[in-house]
């Protein structure tokens, strides 16, 4: 019994080292889009074209820094951020190489690195003001982020200042208004007791449970809960167009200067940016697609309308998570 | 002092030295910026507030595990209860759980979701309560089976003596019995306290701002590596300096008797009319630790079987299973390799090799994870992403939850019945085979069953270290559970239990068989 157990271990111990031989015929993908989002979309294209695609899972910013480390030892190929942020500090950092005109003309300019050229968008998601139907009514709702420093939502607003999402909306405020009056609406808020939460679905939670009444997530989140409990006492809703509270951040893919196998991973880019696999992203995983050649989910907008109410700004100039940080540590939110 | 046998000495030098290479690693990035850069970002006020919480946190965290498993301990080893094998296993169920999924499932208790689940409406758990309650409720387990090998191992003779040279109970039992607990006590309570130092998961869910705040938005908001490395040294500090405190206090007397008294079973103390109360304790505290967690992961889990593909469940079970068995047993072994020699061989300088291992375990996963990322790239390229390279890492970063129970079993060993065999013409390996290791059979199951219940649910060290494809029960239930989608992550969380408690099952029972 014993013996056949060690000698069953040694077998799959020997096949390991082998089948990280083999890998480098294989496209490696790092992927800190979780498997449950994206498995089904890679077994399609491995499935449709014949390539076969090895993932790695785990969290974007962890992989982010597992590339730092490994630098042009990379054995990965791909990096598939969950967020803009991860994907500006790879490209600042040069571990990304240039893409070619035919993939980036597909996703419109708003959702692409516009300097460096090195990642483009595979999916959006949006900055909304989510509320507690039962203690807060739409009209009720403010026009702009900037109204949330009123006195009447004292107490009653939740945010995430350690989520990366969140972090984005930062530094897109401070990009669109500049540090100062970023700073002042961070400790107006703060001093109109808004509370922290550690990432956007314990908000949603406190938003069902009333701890608080409106709260500053992500889209997708409620529309989970929503799928598992359609009387889920919580709605969600844009700010005015434009406003920075509306921001859209992506998931994002770019190809590592390490790979040896840049032609598979164009491939793969290219299936991620077709109707069918922005269409899997749509109504599956409730995210905004960032091509128009699907049919919409009718609890989203439409990609010409996202992009007219999510505000102007160059989603590469995201990548200064650093000065956001220091402003949160500076007035203690950090 | 007597000097240990090379082949002994040669593997400890090799792990100790193996274990201070990430520290080599986190110097170099340290001093890659001048120090004058980074000193006032140091030590800003705000670091030291978090310092402070994490300490009272820690500290409060260590007295009431201690409060919860000393009787447990002595109930479940030394009284004349039934079902004592069933209350130990469930005593070892909290660390079959990840700890966000504990934190988890005592928020969904209270407050609104309460209401929702249970329907009564208690107070919302957060802040400092909430994770002292959390956090008490995970890491007891350590306390608790550490003390209970130590009472297993307890020589009621010794006891009978003193009671014979006029010692009172009480008195006889501070005097004679406590001491002998002191050793695990000690290493109980410090994986306790390094584990409140190192928790992530559960603060951050019940919004109670510890060190580890700091260290994980540095590394994983910033990217600032160098900035990370220095808070990194900074916890390492501290656990020298409670490394340094303990080694001072258990000046590592023997704590075995020497006389030609033979060892007998511990007598069983008759609870009487107190058995009630014994009871009521022992499962109100199973209700909070295991019932309550695996009731919300039920109501979770209801709808979400469906959605199990069964084969590729199997594969990941499997994948899980045998990496977390392999490592537990080389992780055992190597634990008795250092334990032994620092005991039967005293010297400051095999003491000092064996507190290493909690070094290994003090760094924070993050900074482990990167360092070896580096050291097997740029030094030993052809172990990167390797299961060798990840069962390493494995091994040294959970090295010191297995040293506590074998050690404390050692202590309690006289070291005469080796010599004893010795002299009849054993070889010393055979000596030991014969007389010593068999009386360390349940504390190695200790041990096993820790550093295997540990590895079934990382995660950090096995997202950056495993080979590609690598895929564990923890990986998937996260990967759900960060998404919000707890229909699907739950059969998850039931599957990872029932696997673990089923290894830890089979092995706890071979205690009893051998009993």
């Amino acid at each position: 019994m014993k013996y056949k157990f060690w000698v069953g271990l040694s077998l799959v111990l020997i096949c390991s080292i082998f089948s990280v031989v083999q890998a480098k015929e294989e496209l490696i993908v790092y992927s800190g889009r979780s498997k449950s989002l994206v498995d089904p979309i890679i077994k399609q294209f491995e499935k449709e074209n014949g390539i076969e695609v090895q993932v790695k899972y785990g969290n974007t910013a962890q992989l982010a820094l597992t590339l730092m480390e490994e630098g042009e030892k990379s054995p990965a190929d791909v990096f598939w951020a969950q967020d803009g942020g991860a994907l500006g500090t790879i490209s600042k950092n040069g571990l990304f190489s240039q893409l070619e005109s035919d993939i980036l003309s597909v996703v419109p300019s708003k959702f692409q690195a516009a300097e460096n050229q090195d990642w483009v968008a595979t999916s959006g998601r949006a900055r909304v003001i989510a509320y507690s139907t039962k203690h807060v009514k739409v009209e009720d709702l403010p026009t702009s982020i900037f109204d949330l420093t009123d006195p009447k939502w004292n107490s009653r607003v939740g945010w995430a200042p350690r989520n990366a999402s969140f972090q984005s909306f930062i530094t897109a405020m401070r990009v669109l208004f500049g540090e100062e009056k970023t700073e002042s609406w961070l400790l107006a808020m703060k001093n109109n007791g808004t509370k922290s939460y550690p990432k956007n679905t314990p908000i949603i939670q406190a938003l069902a449970a009333g701890d608080i009444h409106v709260g500053l997530p992500n889209h997708y989140y409620l529309l989970r809960f929503k799928k598992a409990n359609s009387n889920f006492p919580v709605n969600q809703q844009f700010f005015q167009s434009q406003d920075v509270g509306n921001l859209v951040n992506v998931a994002g893919i770019g190809i590592l200067k390490s790979s040896r196998q840049a032609k598979l991973a164009k491939k793969l880019i290219h299936y991620l940016l077709s109707p069918k696999a922005q269409q899997y992203f749509s109504s599956q995983v409730f995210e905004y697609a960032v091509t128009d050649q699907i049919i919409p989910n009718q609890q989203l907008l439409s990609l010409e309308q996202l992009i007219k109410e999510s505000p102007a700004i160059d989603l590469s100039q995201l990548n200064d998570t650093e000065g956001t940080l220091k402003l949160l540590q500076k007035v203690g939110l950090l | 002092m007597k000097k240990p046998p090379w082949y002994l000495a040669l593997p400890i030098l090799f792990v100790g030295m193996v274990i201070l290479l990430p520290l080599g690693y986190l110097l170099i990035k340290a001093f890659s910026v001048r120090p004058s850069e980074i000193i006032g970002l140091l030590f800003r006020q705000r670091n030291f507030d978090l310092l402070t919480n994490t300490l009272i946190l820690a500290m409060a965290v260590v007295l009431c595990s201690t409060l919860i498993a000393t009787p447990m301990a002595w109930l479940t080893s030394s009284s004349d209860l039934k079902f004592k094998t069933v209350f130990t296993l469930a005593g070892v169920l909290p660390l079959a759980v990840p700890a966000y999924v504990t934190a988890y499932a005592l928020l969904s208790l209270t407050g609104f979701q309460g209401q929702q689940t249970l329907g009564i409406d208690l107070p919302s758990l957060n802040g400092f309560s909430g994770s002292l309650i959390a956090l008490t409720f995970y890491t007891y387990p350590y306390l608790f089976l550490n003390l209970r090998s130590a009472m297993l191992g307890l020589n009621p003779t010794l006891l009978d003596s003193a009671r014979s040279l006029g010692y009172s109970q009480w008195s006889a039992t501070w005097h004679v019995t406590l001491p002998q607990l002191i050793p695990a006590f000690f290493s109980g309570g410090l994986l306790v306290f390094l584990h409140v130092i190192g928790d992530f998961g559960v603060v951050s869910l019940m919004r109670y701002e510890t060190f580890s705040y700091a260290i994980f938005s540095q590394y994983m908001a910033a990217f600032d590596r160098t900035y990370a490395a220095w808070l990194a040294l900074i916890v390492i500090a501290l656990t020298v300096l409670l490394l340094i405190l303990e080694f001072n206090f258990i000046k590592y007397k023997y704590y075995h008797q020497t006389g030609k008294t033979q060892s007998r079973p511990p007598r069983l103390t008759r609870l009487g009319k107190w058995k009630w109360l014994a009871y009521s304790f022992l499962i109100g505290i199973l209700f909070l630790s295991v019932v309550i967690p695996t009731f919300i992961v039920l109501f979770w889990s209801g709808r979400g079987f469906s959605a199990l593909g069964f084969i590729s469940l199997v594969e990941v079970i499997l994948q899980s299973a045998s990496v977390s068995v392999l490592t537990a047993i080389l992780s055992t072994i190597l634990a008795l390799l250092f334990t032994y020699t620092s005991i039967r061989y005293p010297s400051i300088f095999f003491r000092t090799f064996e507190r290493l291992s909690y070094i290994g375990y003090a760094m924070p996963p993050l900074a482990f994870g990167l360092a070896w990322i580096f050291l097997s790239l740029y030094g030993l390229p052809i172990i990167y992403q390797t299961f060798c390279l990840l069962i390493l890492a494995y091994m040294l970063h959970f090295l010191a939850e297995s040293i506590g129970p074998i050690r404390s079993a050692i202590l309690q060993i006289p070291i005469n019945l080796e010599e004893a065999a010795r002299s009849l013409g054993r070889s010393p390996f055979s000596a030991f085979w014969h007389t010593t290791f068999p009386l360390l059979r349940n504390s190695m199951i200790v041990s096993f069953s820790f550093i295997f219940l540990a590895i079934m649910k990382e995660l950090p060290i096995t997202i950056m270290l495993s080979p590609i494809g690598f895929d564990t029960l923890a990986l998937r239930l996260w990967s759900h559970a960060e998404e919000a989608m707890f229909v699907e992550a739950a059969p998850y969380a039931m599957v990872l239990v029932i696997v673990s408690l089923f290894f830890v099952a089979v092995v706890f029972f071979k205690e009893v068989e051998s009993d």
